[in-house]
């Protein structure tokens, strides 16, 4: 290191500055610093993650093996498994609460919720977020919201079961399915907190990227993190109100007796006064949302990835500008393609044709996102640590899971697939294994940084073969059983001998996702044995130009000690040689971090 | 079959608890300098395991393809449906190829690039031709498939009612299907929820004449060669009438009536004498024998011998039986379903009876 400023000297001014002992209370719970904070998210996301996880194994096993008993959903189900026998419409409550679990508390939360709050102050050089106490209030807000939801799943008529997306009838009648009286109720008051607490974390993050910029941090010189983390909280800040005005009226139509959604029903020998309204509304509502949830998801994903991947490859990320060109685009494109969602549900086919176009559009921004990804591999010296792996396994996923994008995009082919377990397929590689490889991904990198302690690399190494052989062994057969037509959210599909011939397929990704299930148990005891016994972290282990690897090991409030670092270049200034090509800028040391001025025999580049 | 998986999967099940058992090992590093950082070794290590797993990768989707391959639906049974095949086709080709040189290229290249010690990265942070390149043959590609499925789906949906279509309300309910014809008449009579009593199921308003020739089915007669417009009308909850068979789909919705229409092209008959629908029927046999023996085994009635019939069946959650709302469907000739036809009881007829 023969530039690099830094400041890990201790005992100087700023820390002195904030000498009084936090309280418990003040440093681990109710705390301001976004480090703290950030962890919290984590942890939280974490185990929503494995209680989202355990549901999908305890169906895939009903799907292996319909109707049979298991100790299992005897011991983990109860009176909703009388012998052992999973009830249907238990199947139908695990199916939709791990949805809801998965892409909002896991997906959303623990991924965007962490490393915007980790990452967002530290890569821009801030002291912290701009309102350390609004930030305190949404990590509060999405606990609560995590507390309702898993209560839900002990109340007496069963947990909602509408699927995630709650479509109304069905969502707003408990005479249509148990699960849409009170475990719906808890559903809706759960999320009306979760979006609250997304509003105002997403506020906090627009403010703190936009206002507390070090000085020389254009915005051209963002990590391509900080560029993703800051997208994602615009969109997320644009559709997620809608969700919540299509919960308040789905509140108001199941308790006030109001008709938004409702029209002309019968059930159970009764007609309902309900008069008027339109389930497609609240499907127009809730896609408003949900599409751009998916991105809202992955592209916290691809700025991670983008990170760990020049970090490894010892190479900067290839097309920086177009890369935030694309995660522009489709941010923007994201708003205005939920109407594919709806090609069959009723609306108008010439909106179709619309939305067909812009879906399709979508396509480019994320071919030339996947291409520069492969580029920046290209002539690399690869670092191959976990989060590298798990980075290029992202890309992988996000390349095979997307092309199906363009089946299903396609008004006219979505006909036949829509509903189908191809749908199934296609997401859970794109945005559901993809975002969840970014995450890890960014829990192996930015551990250090978190808790000051390493991650074992070998148990890392296992944990991510096995879960990419277990991944593609779940969802790349799943697109043949949707392709043969059957539909997704089937308690069982003995009903249809047609289907007889798709066991062994069912039983086939079953087993495969026990296996992808049960090797997460490696990483959880390497991540929680980790923070405590894991070999001490050095300042920058993995050789990074980025500002967060600039502050010392130990966490401090206001994350610099004495001034804050001066950013004089782009963050990516891996492997650049001087003018004459003799040596790397800084004599042996492949990397220049942001902090570090422009040398003498340097070529300026235009970030 | 499915023996060969189970002993492949407990296999890789045993790597895993093998490879547990090494935890308490592996997490205590041996050598006390390891930085839990790749190093040479490890680099080499996991680029050789890329290649492993590239083979891996690539032998499960030959498998797929060719073992699964044959689950595949058979050839479409209606009109349209040829133009959803070659649609279908033409982008899965497209992108099966791009899926296998990207991946080839990914993994490939993380492999040869793999870290070494005196390995130098290259610099290379930018190429406009090569951007413009990747961007411009993604937009040609797509604005191939966005036209051709734009022309396709207009066609598909653009329904006209001429004097020859057969008008026919499917009628979705928690948990089963109805199917209503028009009669002499050709023309629906009015119906709403609101009329539901007795055996007036579907709601009927018997003060409008042109009820009073309906005819209410539960099993779903087509003429081959017909075109045919659907009316969905459905009473509680969202549903969705999925003809996988005919390339079709709409989503029934309470309070609004959808549509969807198609011409079937093969009857019953002709679809159960066709190679892949002999094999396929065949294969299901076999696997029911073999589960009615362990069926009978228990104690439990054996399964019936499975013919194949056309059906249709709900696509959007309902409820607690979702899994199993259907309706058979007939194809047949005209003279066949006119005669059905005629058999059938009209709603004057249903009614009187009380």
């Amino acid at each position: 290191m023969s530039v690099a400023i830094q400041h890990n000297e201790s005992g100087n001014a700023h820390e002195e500055h904030h000498e009084h002992k936090q309280t418990f209370i003040e440093k681990y719970i109710f705390s301001y610093d976004h480090k703290m904070i950030s962890k919290q998210y984590l942890i939280t996301g974490l185990i929503m993650g494995v209680i989202g996880i355990t549901m999908s194994v305890l169906f895939r096993i009903q799907l292996a093996w319909p109707g049979e008993s298991f100790w299992i959903f005897d011991a983990l189900l109860g009176k909703f498994a009388k012998n052992g026998v999973m009830d249907p419409s238990m199947y139908l409550a695990l199916v939709t609460i791990h949805g809801t679990i998965m892409v909002f508390f896991v997906l959303t939360a623990g991924l965007s919720g962490t490393f915007s709050n980790l990452l967002i102050p530290l890569q821009i050089g801030a002291r912290d977020m701009a309102s350390g106490f609004l930030n305190m209030v949404s990590y509060w807000l999405f606990f609560i919201s995590c507390t309702i939801m898993l209560s839900s799943l002990f109340i007496e008529s069963g947990p909602a079961s509408a699927g995630w997306t709650v479509y109304p009838p069905l969502s707003a009648l408990p005479q249509a399915i148990g699960g849409s009286g009170m475990g719906m109720t808890l559903w809706l008051i759960s999320m009306a907190f979760f979006i609250a607490s997304q509003i105002i974390a997403g506020l906090n993050y627009i403010v703190t990227v936009l206002n507390l910029r070090t000085k020389g941090m254009s915005m051209t010189r963002l990590p391509l993190t900080v560029w993703a983390l800051f997208v994602t909280a615009i969109i997320g800040l644009v559709s997620f109100p809608v969700l919540l005005s299509a919960a308040l009226l789905l509140i108001m139509d199941r308790s006030f007796g109001t008709s938004f959604f409702l029209s002309d029903i019968y059930i159970q020998g009764e007609v309902l006064a309900h008069q008027g309204g339109s389930p497609v509304l609240f499907e127009h509502l809730f896609w408003f949302l949900g599409h751009p949830e998916v991105y809202i998801v992955i592209l916290p994903a691809m700025g991670l990835v983008s990170e760990i991947m020049a970090t490894n490859a010892r190479k900067p990320i290839f097309g920086y500008r177009a890369m935030i060109a694309s995660i522009l685009a489709i941010a923007f494109l994201s708003t205005i393609v939920w109407g594919h969602h709806m090609f069959v549900s009723g609306m108008n086919p010439f909106l179709g044709s619309v939305f067909t176009f812009t879906t399709l559009l979508i396509a480019i921004p994320s071919a030339v996102k996947a291409f520069n990804w492969i580029t920046t591999l290209w002539k690399g010296n690869l670092q191959m640590n976990p989060a590298m792996l798990f980075s290029i396994g992202f890309v992988s996923t996000f390349i095979t899971g997307g092309l199906t994008g363009i089946i299903l995009g396609d008004s006219t082919l979505d006909i036949n697939v829509h509903d189908t377990y191809f749908v199934v397929a296609h997401f859970h590689l794109v945005m559901g294994i993809s975002a969840i490889y970014g995450l890890l991904a960014g829990v192996y990198h930015w551990f250090p940084k978190m808790f000051g302690r390493m991650m074992n690399k070998n148990l890392g190494y296992v944990h991510f073969w096995i879960t990419a052989i277990g991944a593609y062994g779940v969802f790349f057969p799943m697109h043949f059983v949707g392709l043969a037509g059957l539909p997704r959210r089937y308690y069982s599909n003995t009903a249809f001998p047609y289907f007889d011939d798709l066991t062994d397929v069912n039983v086939l990704i079953t087993l495969f996702t026990i296996l992808a299930a049960s090797v997460q148990v490696v990483f959880l005891f390497n991540f929680f044995y980790s923070i405590f016994y894991g070999k001490k972290a050095t300042q920058n282990p993995w050789n990074s130009t980025t500002l967060e690897w600039t502050t010392p090991v130990k966490h401090l409030h206001g994350n610099w000690p004495g001034e804050l670092p001066t950013v004089y270049r782009w963050s990516y200034d891996y492997s650049k040689m001087n003018k004459d090509e003799t040596d790397y800028i800084l004599a042996g040391q492949d990397f220049v971090p942001q902090n570090v001025p422009i040398q003498d025999n340097e070529e300026e580049t235009m970030h | 079959m499915t023996t060969l998986l189970i002993i492949i999967v407990i296999a890789l099940l045993g790597i895993t608890f093998w490879q547990l058992s090494k935890i308490v090992k592996l997490s205590k590093p041996a050598d006390s300098n390891d930085t839990e950082i790749a190093d040479n070794k490890d680099n080499k290590t996991q680029a050789k395991l890329m290649l492993v797993f590239t083979v891996f990768l690539y032998g499960l989707m030959f498998y797929s393809f060719w073992e699964y391959g044959k689950l595949l639906l058979p050839e479409s049974a209606s009109e349209h449906g040829h133009t959803f095949d070659q649609l279908m086709l033409i982008s899965m080709g497209l992108l099966i190829f791009v899926q296998m040189i990207t991946q080839f290229l990914l993994h490939w290249f993380a492999y040869k690039y793999h870290g070494k010690k005196g390995r130098k990265a290259l610099f290379y942070a930018d190429n406009d031709k090569l951007e413009f390149i990747w961007t411009i043959i993604p937009v040609i590609a797509l604005a191939g498939l966005i036209i051709y499925g734009l022309f396709s789906w207009n066609d598909i949906m653009n329904l006209e009612e001429t004097d020859d279509t057969l008008v026919i309300e499917i009628y979705a309910y928690q948990f089963d299907w109805r199917a209503r014809y028009a009669g002499d008449d050709k023309t629906l009579g009015k119906a709403n929820v609101r009329f539901i009593e007795g055996v007036n199921q579907l709601g009927l308003d018997e003060s409008d004449p042109y009820t009073e020739d309906d005819i209410i089915v539960s099993e779903l007669h087509l003429p081959k060669g017909k075109p045919v417009i659907f009316k969905f009308r459905s009473q509680d909850v969202l549903h969705s009438a999925y003809f996988p068979h005919f390339r079709a789909q709409m989503n029934v919705v309470p309070g609004m009536i959808t549509q969807f229409g198609f011409t079937p092209t093969l009857t019953t008959a002709e679809m159960r004498e066709t190679d892949h629908m002999i094999d396929k029927v065949h294969n299901i046999n076999e696997i029911r024998q073999e589960n009615s023996i362990e069926l009978e085994a228990k104690g439990d009635m054996p399964l019936e011998e499975y013919e194949f019939d056309y059906f249709m069946l709900c696509n959007k959650i309902c409820g607690a039986s979702h899994y199993n709302m259907q309706m058979k469907i007939i194809v047949e000739e005209e003279e066949d379903f006119d005669a059905w036809l005629s058999e059938q009881q009209t709603f004057q007829e249903l009614t009187a009876k009380k």
